[in-house]
């Protein structure tokens, strides 16, 4: 398996370790109810297809990458910066 | 005041040839990591062209030359080797002494491709990583700098703790290529 690290191109699955869903960066607000914070922690779907995961380039140039791969076909439609998905400033 | 005594951090390993095959440490001189501070990073790169004469490196490159180099060092990182840092990038970017985090060696001779390709899943053909290319990766479970630095010479950096299980490596896999290469 390869991922495509939008900053180091296409490396290698053993640079990056799989943290979980990408729902991660969804938190919801402090004043949410019980179940959005159910959700949030616990609860994941396990689709036969296309799912979003949040992978870690630990081995290279340390960013968090969003994933987005087809769990049937193994193919990896879309690596994308997590920090351009939640719009932070670098 | 005592006087100490320095020891690098391949001291007592190196230099090693192994037919074609060379490997020795690099004395690289001052080593400071800059990572520009939010927003910052085109301020820290131009006073890094004007203090240092040379630009930061876009992604997986380097800039400067044998001896005077900024390389590439990971994510909004570049480490600058060989000069001490002006302390007018300081306004603009984080800078940490790394002198003597790392360890540093140069790997050289026919077939130094072939060597790293048993320790690491880079892809290091000549067409694609040339020379003053780098990368953050993996070389045998360690964290490592890989600089091309010649048609077939290599610059690689792992923490200094690291630095006898790296050249029992390099030395095992030169072994093997040089065992195929006479």
């Amino acid at each position: 398996m390869r991922l495509t690290c939008p900053h180091c191109g296409d490396r290698d699955r053993r640079e990056f370790y799989y943290v979980g869903h990408a729902v991660a960066l969804d938190r919801p607000a402090a004043e949410a109810d019980i179940a959005a914070w159910d959700d949030y922690v616990h609860n994941r779907d396990n689709p036969a297809g296309a799912t979003r995961d949040l992978w870690y380039h630990e081995m290279g140039c340390s960013a968090w990458v969003v994933v987005t791969r087809n769990t049937v076909t193994h193919e990896v439609l879309k690596c994308e910066l997590a920090a351009d998905v939640k719009g932070v400033v670098s | 005041m005592v006087d100490l005594i320095a020891k690098s951090p391949c001291d007592g390993l190196l230099p090693l040839t192994l037919g074609p095959l060379t490997l020795s440490e690099v004395d690289t001189g001052p080593m400071t990591s800059i990572a520009p501070f939010k927003g910052q990073a085109a301020e820290a790169s131009s006073v890094l062209k004007a203090t240092h004469g040379m630009e930061a490196p876009g992604a997986n490159r380097t800039t400067g030359k044998e001896g005077e180099r900024v390389i590439w060092f990971g994510q909004n990182m570049y480490l600058l080797m060989g000069q001490t840092p002006d302390a007018a990038l300081s306004e603009h970017a984080a800078l940490t002494d790394q002198s003597d985090a790392w360890a540093v060696v140069r790997l050289q001779g026919a077939g130094a491709e072939d060597v790293l390709a048993r320790l690491t899943p880079l892809d290091l053909r000549g067409a694609l990583f040339k020379r003053g290319h780098t990368a953050r990766t993996e070389l045998r479970h360690m964290m490592a700098s890989v600089t091309r630095v010649g048609a077939e010479a290599w610059m690689i950096m792992v923490f200094r703790g690291f630095a006898e299980t790296l050249v029992h490596d390099l030395q095992t896999a030169m072994a093997s290529v040089a065992s195929r290469h006479p």
